[in-house]
């Protein structure tokens, strides 16, 4: 058993439950321990440094020094989100190389009676803790169901091998690594050009044609090379082409039906577990369909207004009567 | 482009500007004006001036310009001009510190845009983590009320299938939170006060 300190994110708790279901679900196979720092904030996602560059940087470093100071005999520090991840990594190096920077930082958190060494925690995304840690044949060697026949597009997004402070990447823009994975799933991975292209981030709602047309082209290139399904390591990537799917199908006129599922989800599908153990599901675009065509049965979503009905009063069965709008010759 | 009333002023001041809202090392002195970023880039055809045309901007004391320029609003943070740029600019990091120059000096051009930022923010200083219902219902109410309709049945989905959940968590240490992210505005503002205007 490999101990981490586990620093979840905010959407984990909301948006993106089924990667933290499905996280949980693989821990025990994969030997993997996650210690949750006790009462982290967020990490001010693009938001905080857009108003105060350095209040971002010290709203992290709250959890850094939370991190340090919980220590639980690891210093490796793992983000599930590609954005959190990014945030924790980037102000960790940036106090590292600028001592000013680091002095400042700690100016800040002593106001909080909180203190952090630039340097003590290593951060890592879980992808790298899955693939270089536990490894691949380890990943393997659990697979019970191989998910043959379904293709899947390793949609990696931005942030995990970008910026690469701290230089641990050879390929920023076209790694093979998500791929790898995926295949030791026994997925048919596509070749997919676009892997590491942005998803839009926050443009979805601060400028919605902008966003749109991203996810269009990374949904529209995954649906011309055939793809089943895409997989995907990050919250934002997955609320962005899950959840817009259907207003961007309406800004631009198309019809794609392209899913996403977090890739913790589809190593849980290869381990054997049963789907609706591990958030499948609750996707807004659903794999079902896909899913199914290599014989995994994803129970058929049950009817909001079923599922609603107990909380609520019975209605009566014809509901309001219809007003009259007057006759034609009235208006 | 000209700018009547900054040209009187030394013109590396705004640059000066820039470089103490970057927390760490930006490098944009060090810019070269090869295009790679604004080639790179995915949102590129919708900014006002590519990022190259921003630094070489910024490096002319072009001021009032650069901080009107939707440029810093529709850059996506994804980092690849970054990893491609010859001179290894933190380009993010300096659209970062123009955004928040631009916000707190009023002349944001995109008032839904800094609007977003500033509801997030909010949640974070009032619970310590993002609060996903509450931003996105201010929001949606307040910038783009012909886009609820559309959404609605998205709106729906996530709240039937667990997605959203109604009640904020409020972290325990938010007092502390507090006083740091307060003592690091106070940071912030000598640094400003600090830069030769």
């Amino acid at each position: 058993m490999s101990a981490y300190l586990f620093y979840p994110g905010c959407s984990l708790s909301g948006s993106a439950k089924a990667y933290a279901g499905s996280l949980a679900a693989i821990l025990d196979p994969l030997g993997i321990e996650l210690r949750e720092i006790e009462d982290w904030n967020c990490c001010g996602a693009s938001e905080y440094l857009t108003l105060s560059p350095l209040g971002g940087h010290a709203l992290v470093a709250r959890n850094l020094a939370l991190a340090q100071r919980q220590g639980d005999g690891t210093r490796t520090l793992v983000a599930p989100c590609s954005l959190c991840y990014v945030n924790l990594a980037k102000t960790d190096r940036y106090a590292r190389d600028d001592p000013g920077l680091g002095a400042r930082l700690n100016d800040a958190l002593g106001a909080g009676g909180l203190t952090y060494e630039p340097g003590s925690i290593a951060v890592r995304h879980l992808l790298e803790i899955l693939v270089d840690d536990v490894g691949l044949e380890a990943i393997a060697a659990h697979v019970r169901r191989p998910l043959r026949g379904l293709r899947v597009v390793p949609y990696l997004g931005c942030l995990v091998t970008r910026p690469d402070l701290d230089r641990r990447w050879t390929h920023h823009e076209r790694p093979r690594v998500f791929d790898s994975l995926l295949a030791a799933l026994g997925a048919e991975v596509v070749d997919f050009p676009l892997r590491t292209a942005c998803c839009g981030g926050h443009m979805t709602q601060i400028s919605p044609d902008t966003g749109f047309t991203l996810i269009r082209r990374l949904v529209d290139a995954a649906s011309r090379l055939g793809a089943d399904l895409m997989a995907t390591v990050c919250p934002m990537c997955q609320m962005n082409i899950d959840a817009y799917q259907a207003e961007m199908n309406r800004h631009f006129g198309s019809h794609y039906h392209m899913p996403i599922l977090f890739f913790t989800q589809l190593i849980g599908l290869a381990f054997g577990s049963p789907p609706e153990a591990l958030g499948i599901g609750t996707e807004i675009v659903s794999a079902r369909a896909a899913l199914g065509r290599i014989g995994i049965e994803v129970p058929a979503p049950a009817e909001p207004e079923a599922a609603a009905a107990p909380a609520r009063r019975a209605k009566k069965p014809a509901g309001l009567p219809m007003p009259s709008l007057g006759d034609e010759d009235d208006r | 482009m000209t700018s009547g009333d900054r040209t009187e002023h030394r013109p590396d001041a705004f640059l000066a500007e820039v470089r103490a809202a970057t927390p760490a090392a930006s490098r944009i002195e060090t810019c070269i004006q090869c295009g790679t970023c604004g080639g790179s880039c995915p949102s590129a055809a919708d900014m006002d001036h590519t990022p190259r045309a921003i630094f070489a901007m910024v490096r002319a004391g072009l001021r009032d310009e650069v901080l009107a320029s939707d440029t810093p609003w529709m850059c996506v943070a994804c980092y690849l001009c970054a990893v491609r740029c010859p001179q290894e600019i933190h380009i993010p990091d300096v659209m970062y510190a123009i955004k928040s120059i631009a916000s707190r000096s009023g002349r944001v051009p995109d008032a839904v845009a800094v609007d977003f930022s500033r509801l997030f923010v909010g949640n974070i200083r009032r619970y310590g983590r993002s609060y996903e219902v509450g931003l996105a219902a201010r929001y949606y109410l307040r910038h783009h009320p012909l886009r609820l309709p559309g959404i609605a049945p998205m709106g729906i989905g996530m709240v039937t299938k667990g997605r959203l959940g109604f009640i904020p968590h409020r972290i325990e240490g938010l007092d502390g939170l507090r006083a740091i992210l307060a003592r690091a505005a106070a940071i912030e503002a000598a640094d400003r006060a600090a830069v030769p205007a």
